[in-house]
């Protein structure tokens, strides 16, 4: 009978215990994660309700709830991605398209991956420099949201890029074989094509400027308003800010408040990245071919 | 075989005939097209001007280069003497930085291996929808995890009496670049030919041979541009260390002391200080060494990235 | 004859590796030309030089000069144009993601052809000397990319077609086709040349004897020998070599 030789037999074991650990090393590095959002739940449970969603804070934010932050949210990252994602799509376009292999190409593609590596808070010191005082829009939720523009480009174009390239050659030399126009192929067979996959790029792009902080903190966004914007020249509040002035500003706010807040954004975020999932499982379904 | 052929469409065809310049809306389009692909390096320039402009008269009066980056007193608002020194700044920023790999990437990387070499295509889906719901969480809101969770754990647990310090930065600042240096990393394993690994299995490794032998060699350039985006990814990190490092202008000697970075001073200084001031001009001269850092650690992981390619 | 296109001195050059160097060739109005020869030899970059496909070809460098109707082909900036003359079908089998009729009628729509009339006409048409009318005449809705790899290249040579290009490249274009189908559209090219110049490309010797006037032979980048086929598969080579090939003893 085959008998495997001891030497054999401690390599299987070796090799178990090493699978084992990797996977032991994965399964802790996730467990915080799952963690995190169940405390977030369990404390910040309480103090949700209506009407801590639709009421102004009041009492110096000690009370009261959250509602002109997420107006204020929903109008930065609005107005951010409506500016962010025509400019990144066009950018990608050219890209994909039209750049030829030289050094212009080249230099583009350093710009834009230093433009994803800058740090948030020069993002913000350059929102500053630029859409505060140089174009003298003021601090306002219009230089706000070309702060966060600026910041979502390199997103949006990276992950345009990648649904472009995932459109075959072969269709594009098809449609030009058949004497179809550089433009008219990308109109009517890349676009259709990598739509999905730039939409779900915006989509995730939504969720990361919700949560961004660093970049609008000079620019647009202001610690408490008594007001709503009424235009985008005037401040706003936003979730994330809010979240940062009631857990470290602001004295006496009860426990649950700023879990609650966090809660809340976290959800929010979850909820816009869940439609990105999905959306991309969808579309991929629905792939023709 | 009798095959009818029709001659040429007995209709007009008169399409086909002209010759048609290019449409004048095409043009347009393609003008844009090609405007707004140069826009990335303009917006790039951008940046670099703006920040340079308005801390330009800083860096042509007051500046002092041996002052500024080799002494640690910072007091940019004093009354007696205004000091502009970034060094504990410097030391703050480079040490959370250290730390924080010295935990995420041996641990990223395992957890990459785990992925890219061991999972089922199942498993490796969830694990996917994690990393990115972990990438999704903002800076912030791991600022607020190390204030009211990990705060009191490390007072708990080491017995000292703040728990916003080095160590709780580096925890914090290592979950949040996990997600970039695991899905970079696994970028990279997966890149190296599967023939290496079956070259390799048939000839009797073990996997964990394959994974030392073969795998981390030949992704070699690949996991260290995981692991050096990390550092860019926790170098330019703002909110959460703001809220985590504990706020004080000092070069840490242990892990448990308080300490802050350069990005932590921006965020909370610049509100205070007078537009156009001198301080003002000071931090964004951080911002420009900032900047500088940030482009330094990209184009070197870039360069990497490339190399492997070719 | 009348000459068709005339190439002059064309190098053709990925980066640094040369794929032709110094080719003339003269091809006539309404003849058939095979080329042949061995992997690699350059025709396939031959053919997609005829319509300028290189330009869209990010390290591809092409010299030389190719005349079609006596006027140079690289005289317009956009090459848009002269693809609309010359129809060109790859070896690979590409249905657009869209309909088995869109496909069909994509050309003609880009070119501005807005005739439902005409529009139903070509359809047909060209499905029928595609051969692939009569499988595909109940579902001309349904996704031409569900189409088998056969049905798809049909369906290619179909979109090729629909513009009524003056010169048709065909590069291969069997690789995809059961011999019985080859035969149908082997037979309505050969009816086809009436009206249009063919250029085809193809690895089976017995093609280009079917199909071919003249047939051209290529190595490393040139043409080693070109003449009727009368001449050319009847021993009348002037290199060896050429002989060989259609013997089979190389390639």
């Amino acid at each position: 009978m085959f008998r495997p030789s001891n030497h054999l037999l401690n390599k299987e074991i070796k090799e178990k215990k090493f699978k084992n650990l990797l996977s032991t090393i994965t399964f802790f590095l996730f467990l915080p994660a799952l963690i995190i959002i169940f405390w977030l739940f369990v404390k910040g449970y309480s103090a949700l309700s209506w009407d801590f969603l639709l009421m102004d804070p009041i009492q110096g934010m000690t009370a009261g709830g959250i509602f002109p932050t997420i107006v204020g949210t929903f109008w930065l990252v609005i107005i951010s991605v409506l500016v962010a994602c025509p400019m990144g799509v066009i950018a990608a376009i050219y890209l994909s398209e039209y750049a030829k292999d030289n050094k212009l190409t080249r230099v583009i593609r350093l710009a834009i991956l230093n433009l994803a590596g800058v740090p948030s808070i020069v993002h913000a010191l350059f929102g500053l420099g630029a859409f505060v005082l140089f174009m003298k829009m003021g601090t306002s939720i219009l230089a706000a949201s070309l702060t966060l523009a600026v910041m979502n480009l390199p997103v949006i174009i990276t992950s345009t890029l990648e649904s472009l390239k995932a459109v075959p050659h072969s269709y594009r030399e098809a449609s030009w074989n058949v004497g179809a126009s550089k433009l008219q192929t990308i109109r009517y067979i890349v676009l259709p094509n990598s739509l999905p996959g730039i939409l779900t790029g915006v989509v995730f792009s939504v969720g990361r400027s919700a949560g961004e902080t660093a970049a609008i903190l000079f620019t647009g966004v202001a610690f408490y308003l008594p007001f709503l914007p009424k235009s985008v020249f005037d401040q706003c509040m936003a979730l994330s800010m809010h979240l940062f002035t009631i857990s470290t500003q602001v004295v006496g706010v009860p426990d649950a408040y700023p879990f609650a807040t966090a809660l809340v954004l976290i959800l929010l975020i979850l909820s816009v990245n869940s439609i990105a999932v999905g959306l991309r499982s969808y579309f991929r379904m629905k792939r023709k071919w | 075989m009798e095959i009818k052929v029709t001659e040429p469409a007995p209709l007009a065809m008169e399409w086909r005939q002209k010759k048609k310049e290019k449409p004048i809306a095409e043009k347009i389009v393609e003008g844009i097209i090609k405007t707004g692909g140069v826009s990335c390096i303009v917006l790039i320039a951008a940046i670099l001007f703006f920040i340079l402009k308005e801390s330009y008269p800083f860096l042509v009066g007051a500046f002092n280069f041996k002052e500024f980056f080799f002494s640690e007193e910072w007091y940019p608002a004093s009354v007696v003497k205004i000091r502009y020194g970034i060094l504990a700044l410097l030391a703050g920023t480079v040490l959370v930085t250290i730390i924080s790999m010295l935990i995420a990437v041996p641990l990223g990387l395992a957890c990459a291996f785990y992925i890219s070499e061991f999972c089922s295509p199942k498993v490796r889906e969830i694990y996917k929808i994690l990393i990115e719901f972990l990438a999704a969480i903002p800076s912030v809101v791991w600022g607020f995890i190390a204030i009211m969770m990990i705060n009191p754990t490390i007072i708990n647990l080491f017995d000292v009496p703040i728990g916003l310090n080095i160590l709780n930065a580096s925890i914090i600042l290592a979950l949040m670049s996990l997600p970039l240096i695991i899905s970079v990393g696994e970028d990279a394993l997966r890149a190296v030919p599967e023939t290496y690994r079956e070259a390799a299995e048939a000839m009797g490794a073990t996997k964990w041979e394959v994974a030392t032998r073969v795998l981390l060699p030949a992704a070699k350039n690949g996991l260290m541009a995981a692991a050096l985006l990390g550092v860019g990814r926790v170098l330019g990190e703002t909110m959460a260390v703001l809220m985590a490092t504990g706020h004080s202008i000092q070069i840490p000697n242990s892990i448990f002391e308080p300490g802050r970075t350069l990005t932590a001073t921006i965020a909370a200084e610049l509100g205070e200080s007078p537009k156009g001031g001198e301080h003002y001009q000071a931090l964004f001269a951080i911002g420009l060494v900032l900047f500088c850092l940030s482009f330094i650690v990209n184009l070197t992981a870039d360069f990497l990235i490339r190399g492997r390619r070719q | 004859m009348n000459k068709k296109i005339e190439i002059k001195n064309l190098t053709v050059n990925y980066g640094n590796k040369d794929v032709i160097h110094n080719l003339y060739l003269d091809i006539f109005q309404n003849e058939v030309l095979a080329i042949i020869g061995p992997a690699n030899s350059g025709k396939s970059s031959l053919l997609r030089s005829l319509n300028r496909m290189m330009d869209f070809h990010p390290t591809a460098k092409v010299s030389g000069d190719i005349k079609l109707d006596g006027e140079s082909i690289y005289l317009d900036e956009d090459s848009t144009f002269l693809r609309r003359r010359i129809g060109m079908v790859s070896p690979l089998p590409v249905g657009l993601p869209m309909s088995i009729r869109e496909n069909v009628l994509y050309a003609p729509k880009m070119a501005g052809c807005k005739d439902q009339g005409e529009l139903d006409f070509i359809m047909e048409d060209c499905l029928k000397k595609a051969a692939l009318w009569d499988e595909v005449k109940d579902r001309l809705d349904g996704l031409a990319t569900k189409l088998s790899g056969g049905q798809q290249q049909r369906l290619t040579i179909a979109r090729a077609l629909s513009h009524h290009p003056e010169v048709l490249c065909l590069d291969e274009f069997s690789i995809a086709i059961d011999p019985v189908t080859t035969m149908k559209i082997e037979a309505v090219l050969h009816e086809l040349k009436k009206n249009m110049t063919i250029v085809m490309v193809t690895n089976v010797i017995n093609q280009a004897k079917r199909l071919g006037d003249r047939t051209a032979m290529m190595l490393h980048g040139s043409i080693i020998d070109l003449d009727s086929n009368d001449r050319l598969f009847n021993g009348h080579v002037k290199d060896t070599r050429t002989k060989e090939y259609i013997e089979g003893l190389f390639g």
